[in-house]
């Protein structure tokens, strides 16, 4: 049988994806460029018997995203720039608590109400910084329409494996463009459900770390009884300042990503062996960037595209390996510099790293990455 | 017989943090007495809180509790709520959390008129940060940011909430503590979103401030201005001036909203 295909919208894609995901509860605040995703869930959770609440703003949507999710729901919100920094406040809650979330968010020119129309890349570093204290971070950033899908699910699929709140960060320009994309069948791609408590309601911790550093989490509701708190706690979810507990559970929620990072990491190495200058790009700028390599290398330039699919974990030890082959590095990206920063942060100073910036609302063209490739040396 | 509180306070989790004289665990035990009236299934019952004393309540209470950031017990519990409409959300938490920070997802909750039953224990103070004034502090009262007295107007909970479309509305005192269990039950009982105002005390950051020798004086300004009801009817305005209405104050009925979502539900697979 042929497989259904279809002429989609990014933000329809990310909603699709959510929904192949077996998400069933959305609870959001309208905001441009990603107003699509909560329109298409509108209509479409009911028909599966889930439920789509628009609540009151930011801070609500996020917070009753948990309260859902703690019921056992796998749950989603979609936002933009001012959406995140208010939804921030319960990320935090969700990643101290271990609520598996899943937030889509359209980067538009910031700070503030800035571009909201305009494409940008800006919101990377508010994945991993943006909500106070040491916390782990999953921020994903496709670049087309069908990876939009395929990393929405894979999004549902990380927060529920390990716990804990995963972002999708497509730019303005993936989340608007229309392309084909090929619906998977059912079961074509791995759908992963959090993992439910093996022992009796009265033996049940909500961190139990006797399961390991992702412990099973019951279900409000489902005959499990057990308290939630954003203090720091201890296995049995009540709060505590004892120093060695909170010293301890603090690193194992961070470690639980970073020990899983080559589970969770995902990039794209595309003409990277010979390469001596290799662009490092993300979202819509790497499809410049993959068009300047490709006619980089039609004009003799050995270059290479390495793009990036989660910005967080970022794959730092494997720039570390190719920055000691490459002459230079070059990152264009829509903000000033927060890729550029990072990837300088993990080379070790091995080779040049040559940021192009762009925050006028306008994409980077492959003629700048190609000028650019003149001055590694 | 007295009464077993032991029934529903979670073992091993007492002492609890309030201060001696704090109303807050007055109102706890009305909870308790309200939830075994009805009978409440413990797994089946989800308690909600935001931040700050009246907001430590659930963790003593052995259910499903889930205490939240600060003022955002009304978006967490509506979440809840959405998800699995079966089961019983009651959120509780102070006068700050509530009407201050929170006083966007509470207006909203009326709003919907959406299942769950709102104890608001208003001590007219943040206690838990050591007495600033909140949005309920009496104009003129002393708080730690008000040294000269307060310049604000302070808000009348229950108004509030039956403006913003809350379908049952009650109040009492921490004072009155045999009636508490009766508004919360009846306000549980009520299908849509109820409200119960606890007038509360806290003579560690209040009354010290605001010439309450004791904890005593408090509760005796409590039985002075509360007059319930029903009582209200006979008097005069004059004989109003300065009082509180206690009891059910307000209770209609009008669609609720997750049985409006359900039939949302069925439009779409009608549809479909
Ligand atoms: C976002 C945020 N802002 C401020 C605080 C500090 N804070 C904690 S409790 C509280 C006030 C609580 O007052 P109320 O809700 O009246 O409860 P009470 O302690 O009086 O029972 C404040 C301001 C906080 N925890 N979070
Ligand atoms: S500070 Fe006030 S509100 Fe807090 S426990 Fe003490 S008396 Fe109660
Ligand atoms: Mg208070």
């Amino acid at each position: 049988m042929a497989k259904k295909v279809a002429f989609l919208q990014g933000n329809e894609a990310a909603a699709h994806g959510a929904l192949y995901a077996g998400c069933r509860f959305f609870a959001g605040y309208p905001i441009t460029p990603s107003t699509e995703v909560a329109e298409v869930l509108s209509a479409e959770l009911p028909k599966v018997g889930g439920k789509f609440i628009q609540m009151e703003d930011e801070i609500g949507a996020m917070a009753a995203l948990i309260g859902a999710s703690l019921t056992g729901s796998k749950v989603l919100t979609s936002t933009s720039g001012p959406g995140l920094s208010l939804k921030q406040e319960n990320i935090g809650y969700a990643c101290i608590t271990e609520v598996p979330a899943v937030i889509v968010n359209v980067m538009r020119g910031g700070p503030s109400t800035g571009m909201p129309t305009g494409p940008s890349q800006s919101d990377v570093m508010c994945a991993k910084w943006g909500t106070h204290g040491d916390h782990p971070a999953i921020c994903l950033v496709p670049a087309s329409v069908q990876e939009l899908f395929e990393e929405t699910v894979r999004a549902f699929n990380l927060a529920e494996k390990y716990r804990t709140p995963v972002m999708i960060m497509p730019d303005e320009i993936v989340a608007h463009m229309r392309e084909r994309i090929v619906f998977p069948e059912p079961g074509e791609i791995e759908v992963v459900d959090r993992k439910g408590p093996s022992v009796p309601p009265e033996q049940y911790k909500p961190y139990d770390t006797s399961f390991g550093d992702v412990p099973p989490l019951a279900a409000f509701g489902s005959g499990y009884k057990f308290h939630v708190t954003g203090l720091n706690k201890m296995q049995d979810g009540f709060p505590t300042t004892k120093a060695e507990i909170v010293q301890a559970e603090e690193e194992r929620q961070v470690r639980k990503v970073e020990a899983n990072k080559a589970d969770i990491m995902k990039w794209e190495e595309y003409l990277c062996d010979d390469a001596d200058v290799i662009v490092v790009a993300f979202g819509s700028t790497s499809r410049s960037a993959r068009f300047a390599v490709n006619e980089a290398r039609k004009n003799g330039i050995k270059a290479g595209l390495f793009r990036l699919i989660t910005f967080w974990p970022f794959p730092e030890e494997r720039l570390l390996e190719l920055s000691k082959k490459v002459k230079g590095f070059i990152t264009p990206e829509m903000n000033l510099g927060m890729c550029t920063g990072v990837v300088k942060g993990c080379i070790e100073g091995n080779a040049p790293v040559l940021g192009i910036f762009r925050v006028d609302g306008e994409p980077i063209n492959p003629d700048q990455i190609l000028d650019k490739m003149k001055e590694v040396k | 017989m007295a009464f077993d509180y032991d029934k529903y306070i979670r073992p091993g989790k007492l002492p609890h943090i309030w201060c001696p004289g704090c109303g807050h665990g007055i109102v706890m035990k009305g909870l308790i007495r309200a939830m075994d009236s009805l009978n409440l299934k413990k797994e089946d019952t989800c308690i909600v809180s935001g931040i700050g004393c009246a907001s430590r309540l659930p963790g003593y209470i052995d259910c499903c509790t889930l205490h939240t950031a600060h003022g955002r017990a009304a978006a967490f519990a509506t979440g809840v709520k959405m998800a699995k409409p079966e089961m019983n959300v009651i959120l509780c938490g102070g006068d700050g959390d509530g009407t201050a920070i929170g006083g966007n997802h509470f207006i909203h909750a009326c709003r919907r008129n959406i299942n769950m039953t709102y104890i608001i224990m208003n001590n007219y103070i943040y206690g838990m940060t050591g007495g600033q004034f909140s949005p309920c502090t009496p104009t003129g009262a002393k708080a730690s940011t008000t040294p000269y007295g307060n310049p604000d107007p302070g808000f009348d909970i229950a108004k509030l909430a039956i403006g913003a479309g809350a379908t049952f509305v009650a109040r009492g005192t921490a004072y009155h503590a045999a009636q508490i269990d009766k508004l919360i039950a009846e306000a549980i009982q009520h299908k849509g979103f109820s409200v119960v105002e606890i007038l509360d005390d806290c003579p560690t950051t209040y009354g010290r401030r605001n010439k309450y020798r004791s904890v005593i004086d408090m509760m005796n300004r409590l039985k002075e201005v509360a007059v319930p009801v029903k009582a209200a009817e006979k008097m005069t305005a004059e004989q109003l001036e300065g009082k509180v209405l206690t009891g059910v104050l307000h209770k209609v009925e009008k669609p609720e909203y997750t049985e409006e979502y359900a039939k949302v539900i069925q439009r779409a697979q009608a549809a479909k």
